[in-house]
């Protein structure tokens, strides 16, 4: 396992991709709240809703990148034929996708922490004396949603084998679920597909911090579970 | 088209069809449309529901407001003075303070009869528009400004001779000057006449609160009415009536010939705030969000497919004009994807209605060329994109980042507009300028000028007209369609 774990990290480490995602990422999320931030209207009572929530919209954007790194860390291998190659070296496939798990997840804890404080200390001084307190949740929180993200992505794409289609029905989970809730009428409906949304917790209510994880988390260890029976059982 | 081209053309034509991959693609996006419609028409049950009232040209109206009248057979006029317009709105739950509601309504009023939905003329004071005539929910013709106040009393007048009603309004109640003219069909053999006050909502935050006007007349002179005047509230239980405050309901009191009147309400056409349970055909077809995934997918596959494989190569050995080969991808893609979004919308459009109002929706009604706008539309806009994706995914040559690129393009700004706290200003501005623009060809809500409301693309109300948004959208896929022939060319494949 540590000989898989430092392969997986060689990999990550020594092609440029990864690295200009990840900083994509930061530099995405950081940009997107600071302008969230600076169109907040504010007035004696208050800036209208959760300040940290306004810190973090960028978190919105953010995720992109991360899940395009996720996707391609198992897609990449595929449409080069390396996955061959990876399969030859570690032949028990759950060691190489929880490798690439391991990998990815201490990858973006450590971009999204980066990206959260970022956030969050733009939102302090734009918004100064309202901004957002850097408490536990307000960071770890964001930070937890990016790493199911990008495990949710793994998952996914280790399923399809393509980078694009995996990306694609990712992006359609982020984005087009929550959607989704917005266009059914029924209340009780509304409020079952928002529980049950990969990103639930970043619409309606601004992000709280562990609200709607453990529906991410769901969703996360589905794909990871679905990807890995189909990389046991499937001919690479 | 010379026959080259039309080679090249076939041969695209013959890899799309014949990659199972894409054809699904394009099929789900089509499938997409209609299950999302499906879930709207199923999901929402209104049954039982009072019908929302219609105007003359069958619009869905607001007409609730408190009425002091009485019949008014032949012809004749009525005239009054107003010396106050006094309103209150919400603070907090269950306060009120005084303030301004600029569309609050004070004035004079014949219609067909209380039953809402009647035709009618009416002339009135306002909240800060100063004087107005409307008639039939939707005309407006503005007077002099200013509001009405004890210093400043303002003198109304409408006349009545057959269909014709002329609104008059005086300073000084001698000198009178003509507002507006109106022909009114059908006000029957015996309309009512009288005093009327409406107070609609106001804005707050993402939605609206509920307010409450007051309103003094004096001097009322009627000439060819008889009998008593009769309080009565106007469509009370509708549903385009957000009733009064908590504590306050309407009324009115007559001593030494001044009226007071407290009312609540509007006479208008009703838009998305009026209306908050009622549906769009934009809303059936937020099923074009997945679709748009799906068609995006498809078009940066098309050719990021190539380069993976080497076919490339081939293609370009083949057919060594490239720009040829990257305008028959886009016919070819942009030509299939229309068809599957025109037969997905044709289908969603009219199946989610149906489901909708089989369960007591109410569904704000589209004129056949709009809905046939939408339908062209919808499928244009999913063609643009997947050609978007197309150049962007020849820009990148890599399939996950031409498929992010352009998904966050297009879905994000939308989705940023639905945030709450994200001022209307900027919700506006994100969907002037980013491809999302183009989601104005869904719009079939019309703004109204006399009706205070959130006029923001959540709400169903876009910046731009429809045909212009899509070109913004249009616009960005030609400068990147432009970018990946001049990349295609030069680079080396």
């Amino acid at each position: 396992m540590t000989r898989a774990l430092h392969a997986e990290w060689t990999k990550l480490r020594t092609v440029p991709g990864p690295l200009w995602l990840l900083l994509g990422a930061v530099a995405a999320t950081v940009a997107l709240s600071a302008g969230a931030a600076s169109v907040v209207r504010c007035t004696s009572a208050g800036c209208g809703g959760d300040l940290t929530g306004v810190s973090l919209v960028g978190v919105r954007l953010g995720q992109a990148p991360v899940a395009v790194l996720a996707v391609l860390v198992i897609t990449g291998e595929y449409g080069s034929g390396m996955i061959r190659t990876t399969l030859t070296a570690v032949p028990r496939r759950a060691a190489v996708l929880a490798a690439k798990a391991v990998i990815l997840t201490g990858a973006v804890a450590v971009t999204g922490t980066v990206a959260v404080l970022g956030s969050l200390l733009a939102g302090r001084a734009i918004l100064p004396g309202a901004g957002g307190d850097l408490t536990d949740g307000a960071v770890a929180g964001p930070v937890l949603h990016l790493v199911l993200i990008a495990l949710l992505g793994l998952g996914i794409a280790t399923a399809v084998r393509d980078s694009a289609t995996g990306i694609g029905i990712v992006l359609g989970l982020l984005y087009v679920v929550p959607l989704l809730s917005l266009a059914v009428g029924d209340p009780h409906w509304q409020r079952v597909l928002r529980r049950i949304a990969p990103m639930s917790a970043g619409l309606g209510p601004p992000l709280s911090p562990w609200a709607g994880l453990g529906a991410t988390a769901g969703w996360a260890a589905a794909a990871l579970l679905a990807g890995g029976l189909l990389l046991c059982g499937r001919d690479a | 088209m010379t026959a080259g081209f039309a080679r090249v053309l076939h041969a695209e034509w013959t890899k799309f069809t014949t990659v199972r991959a894409w054809v699904t693609g394009t099929v789900t996006a089509a499938l997409m449309l209609v299950l999302f419609a499906l879930l709207a028409g199923i999901s929402s049950d209104q049954k039982g529901s009072p019908p929302v009232p219609t105007g003359p040209g069958g619009e869905p109206v607001a007409d609730s407001f408190y009425f002091v009248h009485r019949p008014l057979t032949g012809n004749g006029s009525i005239t009054v003075s107003v010396s106050a317009l006094d309103s209150s709105i919400p603070e907090g739950p269950g306060e009120l303070r005084p303030g301004t509601v600029p569309w609050a309504k004070a004035g004079l009023i014949i219609r067909r009869s209380t039953r809402q939905g009647s035709p009618y003329a009416a002339i009135m004071t306002t909240g800060s528009h100063g004087v107005r005539m409307q008639d039939s929910y939707v005309n407006d013709t503005a007077g002099p400004p200013g509001p009405a106040s004890a210093r400043s009393v303002r003198r109304l007048r409408l006349d009545r001779a057959g269909d014709t009603i002329t609104g008059y309004t005086s300073a000084d109640g001698t000198h009178w000057t003509t507002v507006g003219t109106t022909h009114v069909s059908g006000l029957g053999p015996t309309p009512q006449a009288g005093l009327f006050v409406a107070s609609p909502p106001v804005a707050d935050g993402m939605g609206t609160a509920g307010t409450v006007s007051t309103s003094v007349f004096g001097d009322l002179r009627v000439r060819g009415a008889g009998g008593r005047w009769t309080g009565d509230q106007v469509g009370a239980g509708s549903p385009s009536f957000a009733g009064y405050p908590a504590g306050r309901s309407g009324s009115y009191t007559e001593s030494d010939g001044l009226f007071t009147v407290t009312g609540a309400g509007d006479i208008a056409p009703a838009v998305r705030d009026t209306l908050p349970a009622g549906g769009t055909l934009g809303d059936i077809l937020t099923g074009t969000f997945a679709a748009l995934v799906a068609v995006i997918v498809v078009g940066a596959l098309f050719v990021t497919t190539e380069y993976r494989t080497n076919l490339i190569r081939t293609t370009l050995a083949a057919a060594p004009k490239r720009t040829h080969v990257l305008m028959a991808k886009a016919i070819v893609l942009g030509g299939v994807t229309f068809a599957a979004g025109l037969t997905g919308t044709l289908v969603a459009g009219p199946l989610g209605e149906h489901l909708a109002r089989a369960n007591g929706v109410y569904i704000f009604p589209v004129t056949s060329s709009t809905g046939l706008r939408v339908a062209l539309g919808t499928a244009a806009l999913l063609a643009t994109a997947s050609v978007l994706a197309l150049s962007a995914g020849t820009i990148l040559r890599h399939g996950a980042g031409a498929v992010t690129a352009v998904t966050v393009a297009v879905v994000l700004p939308y989705l940023l507009t639905v945030i709450p706290f994200v001022p209307a200003s900027t919700a506006n501005r994100l969907t002037r300028v980013t491809p999302a623009a183009a989601f104005a060809v869904q719009q079939t809500l019309v703004p109204h000028h006399q009706v205070t409301g959130n006029y923001t693309p959540y709400n169903g109300y876009w910046p731009l007209p429809p045909w212009a948004g899509f070109a913004v959208l249009a616009g960005y896929t030609a400068v990147s369609l432009s970018a990946a022939a001049v990349l295609l060319r030069r680079r080396d494949a």
